[in-house]
Formats: C-alpha cells, structure tokens, sequence
C-alpha cells in the first residue's frame, strides 16, 4: 500500500534502529555463543578481542563433566514446565468457562480477587509457603516446584481463555441444550473443540510463565540436585573463582535450544494469539 | 390449565438457574482451592507472623514491634524509595524501548517476519539463564561491555561493573529493561495492527505526516494495551527476584537491594520470619495502595478527557 511506503534512505534508517534494537535483545546470546567457543585459558588471559583463531567446540564435549546433571536440568525444566502447563489448564478450562458464560454471585468479586493475585508473587509469600509445602509433604519434591507455578499462572490463564470463550457464539451450545445435551458434555463436546486454537495459545502463554520462571521455587523449596531445573542447577556454578564460563556457557545455551526449537514453530500462534485475544479489551 | 403452566415455569426457571450456579461454582472450585491454599492462606498467615517474632526457634506475639523497628530504620525508607525509583525508572525504559521496537517491527520493511522472531528469546528463555548471560558481560576482567568501553577509548581500565554502587544499579536495570522489553514490544506490536487501517488512510489523505500520524492515531489507539502493560510491569518490576538475586544478591553495599531483596534476605537467608513477614506485609500494601492509586488515576484522566 502506498501509505505504508517508505523511501530509500528511511528504509535505510529503519534497517539501523532495527539492527540496534535487536542487538541489544541479542547481545547476550551473541556473548554467550562467543564465549562457549574458546578455551578457557584463552578468556582469562588474553586482552579482549572478538576474534580469535581458537574457536572450538571443546566446551561442548567437556561441559557434560562438568556439569554431570546437565540432562536430567534440562529434563526437568521442561517436565515442570510441561506439568505447570497441564494442571494449570484443567483447573482455567471450566472456570474461564463460567466467567465467560454463566451468571453466579460473587462472579465480579471472584475473578477481581484471582486478578489480585498477580500483585504477588512468590518471594512475598515464601515463609507461610514453605510451612505449608512441608506440611504437604511436597518440599524437595517436584510438586514443590509445580504447585505454586501453577497457582500463580491460573489469574493470567482464566484472563486470557476467558476472551477467547467469549468469542464463541452461543448459538451452538444452545443448539446442543435444545437438544438435551447436559452442561458439562456441552462443555467438553461443543466449546473446548471449538476454543482448541485459543487453548493452544493460552497453553503457550502459561508454559512460557512457567518456563521462564522457575528460578525461585527451585532455590527455596528444593534442595535435591536430580530434580533441580535448568536455571537453578547452572546457578550453582556461577560466581565462582574456578567457574568454568565457556563451558557453563555452553551447558546454558544447549539447555535452552530444545524449547526455543519449539517456540520457532510456534511463534505464529503466539503473535496471532496476542492479537487476538490479549489486546482486545 | 393456564394456570398450571403459569405455576410451573417459573419453578423450572428458579431450578435452572440454581442449578447453573451450582455448575458455575463447581467450575471455578478448583481454580479457587489452588488459589486459597497457595495464596490466600499464606498471605493470611504472612500477616499473623508479621506480628510474631518467629525464628526457626519458636515464635511469640510482639504486637507490632516488627513494624516499629522497620518504620524507624532510616535504611529501611531508603530501600523503599530505591524499590520506586527502580520501579519508575525500569517501566518507564521499557515502555520507551518497547513503543520504539514495536513501531520498527511494524514497518513494512522486508525480513519483518524474521525481525518479530527475534525479538523473542529473551522471553522465552528461563530468567535466570539470561541474567547468567549478563552477569559475564559485565564482569571486569574479560566481560564483554567492559572490553568495548576500553576499545572505544571511554575508560582506560577494566571496569568491574557491578562492583561499584552506581554502576551496579544501572546495570541491573539494564538487563531488567532487556528482559520484560519482549513482551511489551509484541503486545504493543500486536496492539498496533489491530488498530484499523481507515483512520491512517483519511489522515494520510488529509496530507498528515508519519510523525503526526503516529502521534494522534497509532498512540491514542493502543492506549489501552499501553496503560495495562505499565500497570503488569510496574507490578512485575517491583517483584522482581531474579535479575539482581543472581547479579549482585542486592549488592555492594545494599546498592541494589529492593523491598523484595530485603525481605528475601531477611526472611530466607537469615530465617527471621517475623521480621520478614512484616517486609512482606508492607509490600502488598504498597503494591496494593500503588495500583489503587493507578486505576483511580486512569478513572479521572479518562473521563477528563471523555475517553471511552
């Protein structure tokens, strides 16, 4: 279109700021590709330059020594994200349903209340918390990382999947009423079928949370190394004065590639899905 | 026989509707269990221990001593008021950086689509894998950001940047800005191409600038993904554990401890869980009092100027 239509030299510009903006979002995983590929020796000693004749994937081979749990961190990660991820949705699916369907009291004050939640997060509540994660028998556990993981993602999944449920027209479901069909087969028969896209999307926003945050919960509540995920069995290395950085380096960057390989596929969804559904209010 | 059918319905109605909101409770029951055990009862209990003196020991009522004793120490106001100004000051950059990527995300510049995906790893990777990425950039000896400040000339010797009290701060909040930059700039991206394209089509006729364009359409349109975004982030960045936990554990010198540092510190590492209860206290007031103050804001600006 012709609005739209930049000339030679904004493209130009735009291609710069655009250049600027995204190295900046980059850099660190710029650095820390860099850094993985030298030898240690090389990263102490010599002055800094950018380039040097050493590159090698040697920290890759060694990095599996160093850190001997490297597989069972990135394992667990992706189980507790993965198992966030599930329960999560079984406990939003019927309630998002009912915020966006039915009428009941205390509909507004409830779904404000749960809204309210998001002003905490864990740190404030971590000394009751872990009172209560003992006495649940769930600390040094997987559960003890995945409870609160999904208590504090079902305020943002009920928001979310709340909007995209609304968006389906009610005719079905009362075509399926006139036809005798009972609420809760409506719900699974005719809604969840229909909501499956918005459910993929709500899905990601939620692994994505739990994903990205399972630093805290992990430190505080969990101190076997075997379930330990990624993020807090590769802290355990840093800070000190042996810490071998390129191979932590590349322990890192090896962690993250399975998931980021899944969001390449399905970064399509995700845009779609927060244009849809998060901006429409 | 009217009259049966009269009596009958509205029975059938009530008993419908009972039993829709039945359904609907027993739908949102577990949602609510989770939420009662894992947040309410804690915060319930947060507040009773705030007025405790528990240790790993024991614990006894001491009235609202913890709350005297924080309220007297000058450091503790001088956490307060770090904890803002990190919290005005990270929002602020990130809204800024993120309107600015959103709109270059937006150009219809070929390799956009490859451009949009970029922008999303720091989003979609564990915190804290992140933060160890920039804790390395900024060490002295072989970081990266201090080798380019030495290339470029602007400091003779290696700078150890989260080494000094300012410099720590401001790097802290430089990589706070770069993780929650992502999601601000794809709602704001996402928000930007809902807006219809007839109203830039009659400003352009109308011979409006881009400039201007940007200005009176594009601004006034995703205000309101702007406002709840800042809302969303403010809360986040006044929360946020990770990013100066694993750069500087609130250091040196307390340069960057925030309230939730402070009370992580006092009531995890040093197991005084009344006084850390009380921190804990103070800050869902001041987050709560915080966006109160937020909507009501919004409310009067809004109907200020007669918005929707």
């Amino acid at each position: 279109m012709q609005i739209d239509r930049l000339s030679l030299l904004q493209k130009i510009g735009v291609y710069i700021a655009t250049f600027c903006f995204l190295l900046f979002i980059l850099m660190p995983f710029i650095e820390m590709l860099r850094v993985s590929l030298r030898p240690m020796s090389h990263l102490m000693t010599a002055e800094f330059s950018w380039w040097s004749e050493d590159f090698s994937f040697q920290a890759y081979r060694d990095m599996w020594k160093t850190v001997p749990l490297l597989g069972r961190y990135i394992f667990n990660s992706i189980f507790v994200a993965s198992a966030v991820t599930v329960i999560t949705m079984i406990v939003v699916i019927p309630a998002a349903y009912a915020y966006a369907r039915l009428d009941f009291p205390f509909k507004a004050l409830t779904l404000g209340g749960f809204l309210a939640v998001n002003m905490f997060t864990g740190a404030v509540l971590l000394i009751p918390l872990y009172r209560v994660l003992r006495s649940l028998g769930m600390l040094n556990t997987y559960w003890a990382m995945i409870i609160p993981g999904v208590a504090f993602l079902i305020p943002t999944g009920i928001w979310l999947l709340r909007s995209y449920l609304e968006k389906i027209p009610r005719e079905l479901e009362e075509a399926a009423f006139v036809d005798g069909a009972s609420r809760l087969y409506t719900l699974r028969r005719v809604v969840i079928p229909l909501a499956i896209p918005g459910l993929i999307v709500v899905g990601t926003a939620v692994y994505i949370g739990a994903y990205a945050q399972q630093f805290l919960f992990a430190i505080t509540f969990n101190n076997v190394r075997e379930i330990q995920p990624l993020p807090a069995g590769l802290f355990e290395f840093v800070g000190y004065q042996d810490t071998t950085w390129n191979e932590l380096m590349a322990a890192a960057l090896t962690g993250i590639t399975p998931v980021m390989i899944v969001f390449l596929f399905l970064q399509k969804f995700l845009v779609a899905g927060l244009t849809a559904g998060a901006v429409k209010e | 026989m009217t009259l049966v059918a009269e009596t009958a319905a509205p029975e059938r109605m009530q008993r419908r509707e009972l039993s829709e909101r039945a359904f609907a409770w027993a739908l949102i029951a577990p949602a609510l269990l989770f939420i009662a055990v894992i947040v309410v009862w804690p915060l319930v209990e947060t507040i009773r221990l705030s007025f405790t003196d528990a240790t790993l020991g024991g614990e006894n009522w001491v009235g609202t001593q913890n709350y005297a004793a924080l309220f007297a120490d000058p450091k503790f106001w001088q956490v307060v008021g770090r904890t803002f100004y990190w919290m005005v000051l990270a929002v602020s950059l990130k809204l800024i950086v993120g309107l600015i990527g959103a709109t270059l995300l937006n150009a219809a510049i070929p390799g956009k689509a490859l451009f949009r995906v970029l922008v999303m790893p720091p989003w979609v990777i564990p915190i804290a894998i992140g933060v160890i990425g920039w804790k390395w950039m900024y060490n002295g000896y072989f970081g990266l950001i201090s080798g380019l400040l030495q290339e470029f000339g602007l400091v003779q010797d290696r700078v150890a940047l989260l080494a000094t009290k300012t410099s720590a701060f401001y790097s802290a909040i430089v990589t706070d800005v770069w993780v929650g930059t992502p999601m601000v700039t794809l709602f704001f991206l996402a928000a930007m191409q809902g807006v219809s394209k007839d109203l830039y089509e009659a400003a352009w006729v109308d011979g409006a600038s881009r400039w201007y364009r940007f200005r009176r359409i594009t601004i006034p349109q995703i205000m309101p993904v702007i406002v709840s975004m800042a809302l969303l982030s403010a809360i986040w960045t006044f929360n946020s554990f990770e990013i100066i936990w694993i750069l500087t554990e609130g250091g040196p010198r307390g340069a960057t401890t925030t309230l939730i540092i402070d009370t992580y510190k006092v009531a995890i590492s040093a197991q005084r869980f009344g006084e850390g209860a009380a921190r804990a206290v103070v800050i869902v007031v001041l987050l709560a009092s915080f966006s109160l103050f937020y909507l009501w804001f919004l409310n009067r600006v809004n109907r200020h100027y007669g918005a929707k």
